[in-house]
């Protein structure tokens, strides 16, 4: 009697603990749904297989649970020990997972293809990871930049440094340049890393690839047309001293504003063929070049 | 001369230990004593590793870095998951399988004991070395424990030390798996046959078969990276033609198979304590062996799901999804044969029992979030985030760890002779149990909502379930110190432990007198002992 108070005195304990942050959203505690066309289908299977699992695991479970209850000694339980095997039981359990695992195979391999099919990219950027920071290259356009952890988080994080990271407008997860993309168009990054590996993931973005020193990686995204916004994420893959520090940002811009900015970015019209080829597209837009949507 | 070799004589007459400390347990070939000496060691690094934990849970207790340098954190997640793997797990089973083989076939000890006794004693040397890379300059190794260059070629003079370490550990598992293989094909008694060996000794089987195939690969592969650091080798520099990705595919080769070497032994263990609080023999036996073999098998060809995120070609990230699915199939098997044992027994709960349950219930949950790490995919979402950080300690705590402290409160009475404190025994699972959930399930929110594993300091959307997580860390920590006092009161003194412990035991240990001799099975066991002893299958 004792013994049964003082266990449930400790389960309500329990319980009391891990409702306590309650308030935080759903949105806290599962995988984001995301912006571009494939991160739905990702969280779809994600949440495919989470229900899955939850269903075995209720027959499972169950199962277990009634056996524990039912079979008790304390309760007059007499063994069935002539229940040694059952070649029918066994080629069952074995079958029916089987077939699970082939229900979900399928939707899996069909969309790890069309993750991998990259053709098609409109915009191409080249990503560099450095100890500890990130350099975004414009192929196309011809001009590159670093992007590192916004000052007021960098000093908050230091050890001991006495600022309330609640203070911080999204501590550790801003930066002084973002990487700006258009929405509603297929964008290609080019990984590689001048040091150790690091990995570019964000995952509103649904995209997670490894930046590994003499290699080119690439991933792609396309952000759905009516996303612009910014989104937040991390280098993924220790890389050192100050791994945690070197957050992503991403502006996904429309196409316009993405035009706006690309112009104000760009050298000084200095060689006269690159000037001829951009004017026509960022005349349109330059007149509201202070337009930032976000 | 002759006067000492009168004294071995009598010596071995009486059945006893030698009398010095040195003599005792330095110089030790009996199996009995190598297997203690072997668990000793695991619960001090356990402890050790453990204390590392904590470090790394406080400075999570909230955003923001308050006591540790981020540096000294990557040392904390490194030295903890080395001396865990290496130091904790791996020789508590060689410890059990070190006692309980030779006590479960009927042989009066490990084929090569010489050999055994330097298998362990290389381990505190090694240990001693891994530890003491934290007072060298630069500290100890940060790049992790899978060790990936570049990072870890970043490492100052700890490398050196760390990778020695590390050759160390290879030879001692080395040969501690050589002696389990020798033992259990050589010298099982007349009458046991394979297919009568407890399941113990047929996990520990395979086991001993994957540690000598992976551990030289480890071996090869932490050897390349001292060339790479010291002679001008770029195996792994993509500047000299070499790969960095090469080092993660050798070592996934050998990281996956070991992750099987850490938990087939526990698959023997709860195959052991099932059927005996259950009053039923094992369901299933011979499917258990072979869903065993294949888990062992398919642990080959499954490594690079690991590294889904380097930039696989389609084909190969297809390739390890499927395999890795594939295991669902043989641990669901087990999961419901163990299930199907418990099914119309009649079960009771002491403590080898609850921890055997509980290993059931939350081993199974480490297997669902496994399997959906397999979903290629969403594997691109989970991947180097808290929820790998979940699935994985689910399946090493409440798995592997639970498993061992069921198979010591299951043997210790055998052991010692006496009985232990059940009251405090239940205590400690009931603790253990509710903290673990409470420190590991909330991770698996952290890592979906977006946390990466291995950073020291995180943004403030994580604080709450970082608080409750790092709550329930020093809940389970404080609720272990009851397991080293349990062990030490029934090693003192306590009811005494009959023949037979638990009623509904079967096995040739339960055979032999409680405590177990000193040297035991010295004549093997007779063919009805062997009947008696081993289950109906
Ligand atoms: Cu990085």
């Amino acid at each position: 009697m004792l013994r049964k108070s003082a266990f449930l005195g400790a389960v309500t304990a329990a319980l009391a603990v891990l409702a306590a942050p309650a308030h935080a959203a759903w949105s806290g505690l599962n995988m984001p749904v995301g912006v571009t066309t494939l991160s739905g289908e990702i969280h779809g299977l994600h949440m495919l297989i989470l229900w899955v699992c939850v269903a075995i695991a209720i027959v499972v479970f169950g199962w277990m649970i009634y056996s524990l209850v039912k079979f008790r000694k304390s309760q007059g339980a007499v063994p069935d020990t002539q229940m040694l095997h059952s070649t029918k039981a066994e080629i069952i359990w074995t079958i029916i997972p089987v077939a699970i695992l082939v229900a979900m195979a399928v939707p899996a391999a069909s969309t790890l293809i069309k993750i991998e099919d990259d053709r098609g990219a409109q915009v191409t950027i080249k990503v560099t990871g450095y100890q500890w920071k990130w350099q975004y290259e414009y192929l196309d356009e011809g001009f590159s930049y670093f992007s590192t952890l916004a000052r007021d988080s960098d000093a908050a994080r230091q050890l001991d440094s006495g600022v309330d990271p609640k203070v911080v407008p999204n501590y550790l997860l801003n930066v002084d340049n973002a990487l700006v993309v258009p929405v509603g168009r297929k964008v290609r990054l080019l990984l590689t890393s001048q040091d150790v590996i690091h990995a570019w993931w964000v995952p509103d973005l649904a995209v997670k690839k490894d930046a590994i020193p003499g290699v080119m990686n690439q991933l792609w995204f396309e952000i759905q047309p009516d996303k612009v916004g910014v989104y937040r994420g991390q280098c993924a893959e220790l890389c050192g001293r100050d791994h945690g520090f070197m957050p992503i940002v991403v502006e996904a811009k429309s196409a316009e504003d993405y035009a706006a900015w690309v112009a104000s970015k760009k050298p000084a019209p200095a060689a006269a063929p690159a000037a001829e080829a951009a004017a026509p597209a960022a005349a349109a837009v330059t007149t509201t070049p202070a337009a930032n949507a976000g | 001369m002759a006067h000492a070799a009168h004294a071995d004589h009598a010596d071995h007459e009486h059945h006893g230990p030698p009398k010095g400390f040195i003599q005792r347990w330095v110089m030790t070939t009996n199996h009995k004593d190598i297997g203690t000496l072997y668990m000793v060691f695991a619960g001090l690094m356990f402890f050790i590793g453990g204390a590392m934990a904590l470090v790394i849970r406080a400075e999570l207790f909230q955003p923001g870095l308050q006591f540790v340098d981020p540096q000294f954190f990557n040392s904390m997640t490194t030295a903890h998951a080395l001396m865990m793997v290496f130091g904790a797990v791996m020789p508590a089973w060689v410890g059990v399988a070190n006692w309980m083989i030779p006590l479960q076939i009927g042989a009066p000890d490990m084929a090569l004991p010489r050999m055994n006794n330097f298998s362990f004693w290389i381990l505190p040397f090694a240990f001693l070395l891994l530890i003491s890379t934290l007072f060298v300059p630069g500290g100890s190794p940060a790049g992790g424990w899978t060790l990936y260059p570049p990072l870890t070629l970043q490492g100052g003079d700890a490398l050196p030390m760390a990778i020695f370490a590390v050759h160390m550990m290879g030879i001692s598992s080395i040969m501690g798996a050589i002696n389990v293989i020798v033992t259990l094909m050589n010298m099982r008694a007349p009458g046991v046959t394979l297919l009568r060996m407890p399941l113990f000794c047929w996990t520990w089987l395979i086991t001993a078969y994957l540690l000598i195939l992976v551990m030289p690969v480890l071996a090869g592969a932490v050897t390349m990276l001292l060339t790479d650091h010291f002679f001008g080798t770029t195996f792994f520099s993509a500047a000299g033609g070499g790969d960095p990705v090469l080092y993660q595919h050798i070592f996934w080769f050998f990281g996956h198979p070991e992750v099987y070497i850490l938990i087939l032994p526990a698959f023997g263990v709860v195959s052991e304590i099932i059927p005996t609080f259950s009053r039923k023999p094992l369901f299933g036996y011979e499917s258990m062996v072979y869903a065993t073999a294949s888990i062992g098998f398919l642990s080959f060809i499954v490594w690079a799901h690991h590294m889904f995120t380097v930039g696989m070609p389609l084909a190969g990230q297809l390739f390890f999804m499927l395999t890795t699915m594939m295991i669902a199939v043989p641990t669901g098997v087990k999961v419901f044969n163990w299930s199907a044992t418990m099914w119309k027994g009649s079960i009771s709960f002491e403590p080898p029992m609850l921890f055997a349950i509980c290993f059931l219930f939350l081993f199974t949950i480490g297997g669902f979030s496994g399997l959906m790490l397999a979903i290629t995919p969403a594997d691109f979402q989970y991947h180097d985030t808290y929820f790998v950080v979940a699935h994985f300690h689910y399946v090493l705590v409440p798995g592997a760890i639970f498993a061992i402290m069921a198979g010591v409160y299951y043997w210790l009475p055998k052991w010692t002779g006496h009985m232990y404190n059940m009251t405090l025994a239940k205590w400690h699972f009931w603790m253990s149990t509710i903290f673990v959930n409470v420190l590991f399930f909330p991770q698996h929110f952290l890592g979906l909502a977006g946390m990466p594993r291995r950073i020291p300091d995180y943004s403030t959307q994580f604080a709450e379930w970082n608080m409750v997580s790092s709550i329930g860390a020093f809940g389970f920590g404080v609720s272990q110190l009851m397991f080293p006092i349990a062990i030490w009161q029934c090693v003192k003194g306590g009811a005494r432990a009959a023949d037979k412990v638990w009623e509904g035991a079967h096995g040739l240990e339960w055979e032999l007198p409680s405590p177990a001799p000193y040297h035991t099975w010295e004549s093997p066991p007779s063919m009805a002992q062997i009947e008696h002893g081993a289950p109906a299958h």
